[in-house]
C-alpha cells in the first residue's frame, strides 16, 4: 500500500471522530458535559441510512442524520438545562436510549444497500502525481470536517459569540450576571453537539462504510468524548488525536492484508487500549486539565440557586 | 407561566414517587409507540407485562434475570453515591464470566464441592481486577473511569470472543464459538423444580443487605457517601479521596463479576461469545430507578427483568422486536431524570418575566 493511500484511508477511519469531538468541544466549551455521544451518534447513523434508502438520495440522508443528533441532544437538553438532572446519568440515558432506538429504527434496513457518498474523483487533479490522491482523493465529507474544524477555530476564538459561549461555560453565574441568556446559549451548544455526533454517525452510515448494522459506532462516541480531553480543549488537536485513532483503527484491517497471522480481536482491542493509555497519560497533569478545561463543565447552573 | 423554583430541602416524597411516575410514563409511551407501529396496545400491555408472569417458569425467569441486575446494581450504587462514576459493568461482568468459567474449565471433571466456592471467587477477583484498572487509572493518573472502564468492556467482551474462538473453543462442539458444557459440580444448584431460578438469587439478596449494612453502618460507607453529597466537607475531614474510588469501582466490579460467574454457572452453564444481554447497562438504570437504595434497587430489578422478558414475549407473540427492550429501559430513565426535578424544585405560576431584571441588560 503506498503512502497516498494510506492517508487517505486514515483520515477516512478519523472522520466519525473529528465530527463527534468537534461537536462534544463545542458543547464542552458551554460548561455541559453529554455523555449521549453514542447515542447521538447511532441516532444519526440509523437516521441517515434510511433516509438514503429511501429517497435516494445520501445528501439528504446526511441532513437528516444531523437533525436527528439534534433532536436527541434536545431531550438530553431539556433534562439538564430545564429541568437542572445531573448531566452524567442523563448522558449515560441518552447513550443507552441511543443504542436502543437505532437497534429498533434499523431492523429492516441490515442488508439495504444504498447509493452512497464517494470520494472525490476529479481527473485532473486526482490523477496528479504523488499529490494527486493525498490532496485530491477524500470524500467531500472529510473536507468539510476540516471546514468545520476552522469553523469553530474561527466562532470560538474569533467571535464575539464565540466568547459569550466559553464566557458561560468558565462562569455561568457572571455570564447571567451580564445579562446573557445562559440556558438558551447552552442549548445551542447542546444541539450543536448533537448535529456534529450525528453528521458523524451519518458519514459512517453512508459514506465511510456504507451500510447499517446495530451498534455500528462500535464506541466512536466514547473515544471522542476521550479525544475531547486528549485534545485539551483545543479544535486542532482534536484532529490530530482523530487521526491518530483512525490510523490504529485501520491497522485491525491492514495487518490480515499484509499476512501478520495474529487473531482479530488482539487488533479491534487496540483503539480501545490506545484511548485509555492516552487519556491516562494526558490526565496526568492534573493542573493542566483544570487550567483548559471549562471551570463549569458538568455542573448544573440555575439562576436561583 | 410555570416557573421552577427551588425547594429549601429535598422532597423526600417527591424522590419515592418519581420512579413511579417514571414507569407510568414509560408504559404511556409503550402505548403510542405500539399504537403507530399498528399493534393493539392492550394486546402488547398483556403480551409485555402479564403473559410472562402467568406460568411458574416465568416467574422464574422473572426472578433469575433480576439476580444479576440486582447484584450489579447494588455494586455500582456504592460508587455513585460516593461520585464514582462506573460505567464498565459489563466489562466486570464479563471478565467475571470469564474467570469463573476458567476455573470450571481448568477442573472440568471435578465433582469437589469446593468448585463452585472456588469459581464464585475466582468471578469476585476477575470483576475487582477490571474494576482495579479505571480505579488506579483514576487515583494514580488523575483519569477519568467513566471513559477507561467503558473503554474496557469493548476489550473484556473481545478478550472473551478470543477464548471461545480459540483455546477454550469446545473441541468436539462441531467449530461453534462456545467452551464445553461445565459439569454438574459447577452449576448453580436449581432452587424451584422446573424453573431456571437458582440459589444465586438468596445469594445476591445477601450480598445487596451486605452492602445496605456496609453503607448504612460502617465508617467507610459513611465517608463515601460524605464524599458524594459534600464533597468538600469530605476533604475537609480528612476522608481519603482515593480510598473512596478504590471502594467505590472494586464494591462494583466484585457485584458485577459476581454476576458474571453467576451467568455462566447458571442460564448458560458455558462460555459464550456473550456472557449477557446487556445487564451491566441495564444495571445502571436499575441503580438510578432503585434510587441507590438496596430495597428500591432490589424492586427495580424486578421492574428491569420485566421489560426484558416482556421484549421476548412480545417477540414471540407480537413479532415485535426485541430491539423494543432497549428502547423502553432509555425512556424509563430519561422520565426518571426527569421527574427527579421535583425532588430540589417545584413549580411556581409567576405573572411574567421580572421587569426589574431587564435593567442589567447590556444592550
Amino acid at each position: 500500500m503506498d503512502l497516498a493511500q494510506l492517508i487517505v484511508l486514515t483520515l477516512a477511519a478519523g472522520t466519525p471522530l473529528v465530527y463527534a469531538a468537534l461537536g462534544e468541544l463545542v458543547t464542552e466549551k458551554s460548561g455541559v458535559l453529554n455523555l449521549g455521544v453514542e447515542g447521538m451518534m447511532l441516532a444519526g447513523a440509523v437516521t441517515s441510512f434510511i433516509v438514503a434508502a429511501t429517497t435516494h438520495s445520501a445528501w439528504l440522508g446526511v441532513a437528516a442524520g444531523m437533525a436527528a443528533g439534534a433532536a436527541l441532544s434536545l431531550i438530553f437538553g431539556v433534562l439538564t438545562l430545564s429541568l437542572m438532572a445531573n448531566q452524567v446519568a442523563s448522558g449515560l440515558a441518552l447513550s443507552l436510549f441511543g443504542i436502543g432506538l437505532s437497534a429498533f429504527a434499523g431492523l429492516d434496513y441490515v442488508s439495504v444497500v444504498i447509493e452512497p457518498i464517494t470520494p472525490l474523483d476529479i481527473p485532473a487533479l486526482t490523477n496528479l502525481p504523488v499529490v494527486g490522491k493525498m490532496l485530491f482523493g477524500h470524500n467531500p465529507l472529510v473536507y468539510l470536517s476540516i471546514v468545520l474544524l476552522m469553523a469553530i477555530e474561527w466562532f470560538l476564538y474569533r467571535t464575539r459569540a464565540g466568547l459569550i459561549v466559553r464566557a458561560v461555560g468558565e462562569s455561568p453565574q457572571s455570564a447571567h450576571a451580564i445579562g446573557f441568556p445562559v440556558a438558551r446559549i447552552r442549548y445551542c451548544a447542546v444541539m450543536f453537539g448533537g448535529a456534529c455526533a450525528g453528521l458523524g454517525g451519518a458519514y459512517m452510515a453512508v459514506a465511510y462504510t456504507p451500510l447499517w448494522v446495530e451498534g455500528m459506532t462500535a464506541g466512536r462516541g466514547w473515544i471522542a468524548l476521550a479525544l475531547v480531553v486528549f485534545a485539551t480543549w483545543k479544535p486542532w488537536r482534536i484532529l490530530a488525536g482523530a487521526y491518530l485513532f483512525g490510523g490504529v483503527t485501520l491497522a485491525q484491517f491492514q495487518a490480515q492484508g499484509i499476512g501478520v497471522d495474529i487473531p482479530s480481536q488482539y487488533l479491534s482491542m487496540l483503539p480501545y487500549l490506545a484511548t485509555i493509555v492516552v487519556l491516562a497519560i494526558i490526565s496526568r497533569d492534573a493542573a493542566a486539565i483544570r487550567l483548559n478545561a471549562p471551570a463549569s463543565l458538568g455542573k448544573p447552573y440555575h439562576p436561583d440557586s | 407561566m410555570l416557573k421552577l423554583e427551588a425547594r429549601p430541602e429535598p422532597s423526600r416524597v417527591a424522590g419515592w414517587l418519581s420512579p413511579l411516575l417514571a414507569a407510568a410514563a414509560t408504559v404511556v409511551v409503550g402505548f403510542i409507540l405500539f399504537t403507530i407501529l399498528g399493534k393493539n396496545p392492550w394486546l402488547a400491555f398483556h403480551a409485555f407485562f402479564i403473559k410472562p408472569l402467568t406460568t411458574q417458569y416465568g416467574v422464574g425467569e422473572l426472578l433469575l434475570k433480576a439476580t444479576p441486575l440486582m447484584l450489579i446494581a447494588v455494586g455500582l450504587a456504592a460508587g455513585y453515591r460516593a461520585n464514582v462514576w462506573n460505567i464498565g459493568a459489563e466489562g466486570q461482568l464479563t471478565m467475571g464470566a470469564i474467570f469463573g468459567g476458567g476455573v470450571a474449565l481448568y477442573f472440568q471433571q471435578s465433582a469437589s464441592p469446593l468448585l463452585l466456592p472456588a469459581m464464585l471467587l475466582a468471578g469476585i477477583a476477575g470483576g475487582m481486577l477490571w474494576a482495579a484498572i479505571p480505579a488506579l487509572l483514576r487515583t494514580r493518573f488523575n483519569a477519568n473511569e467513566i471513559l477507561t472502564s467503558l473503554m474496557l468492556v469493548y476489550v473484556a467482551t473481545l478478550t472473551l470472543s478470543l477464548l471461545v474462538h480459540g483455546a477454550w473453543r469446545d473441541p468436539e462442539g462441531f467449530n461453534f464459538p462456545q467452551s464445553r458444557m461445565f459439569g454438574d459440580a459447577a452449576l448453580l444448584p436449581i432452587l424451584v423444580a422446573d424453573t431456571r431460578l437458582n440459589i444465586g438469587l438468596p445469594l445476591a439478596l445477601a450480598v445487596v443487605a451486605m452492602a445496605w449494612v456496609f453503607m448504612r453502618r460502617s465508617l467507610a460507607g459513611f465517608q463515601m457517601r460524605v464524599a458524594g453529597l459534600a464533597p468538600a466537607a469530605a476533604i475537609y475531614a480528612g476522608f481519603s479521596s482515593r480510598r473512596t474510588i478504590w471502594l467505590g469501582m472494586l464494591i462494583g466490579g466484585a457485584c458485577a463479576g459476581l454476576a458474571g460467574v453467576g451467568e455462566v454457572a447458571g442460564p448458560l452453564g458455558q462460555l459464550l461469545p456473550s456472557a449477557s444481554p446487556g445487564y451491566g447497562f441495564a444495571a445502571i438504570i436499575v441503580a438510578f430507578v432503585g434510587r441507590l437504595h438496596p430495597l428500591g434497587i432490589v424492586l427495580a430489578s424486578l421492574l428491569m427483568s420485566l421489560l426484558y422478558l416482556g421484549g421476548e414475549s412480545a417477540q414471540i407473540n407480537l413479532a415485535m422486536p426485541a430491539a423494543v427492550t432497549g428502547l423502553f429501559q432509555g425512556t424509563l430513565l430519561f422520565f426518571l431524570l426527569a421527574a427527579d426535578v421535583f425532588i430540589h424544585y417545584r413549580l411556581r405560576a409567576v405573572r411574567g418575566p421580572a421587569r426589574g431584571a431587564r435593567l442589567l441588560d447590556p444592550h
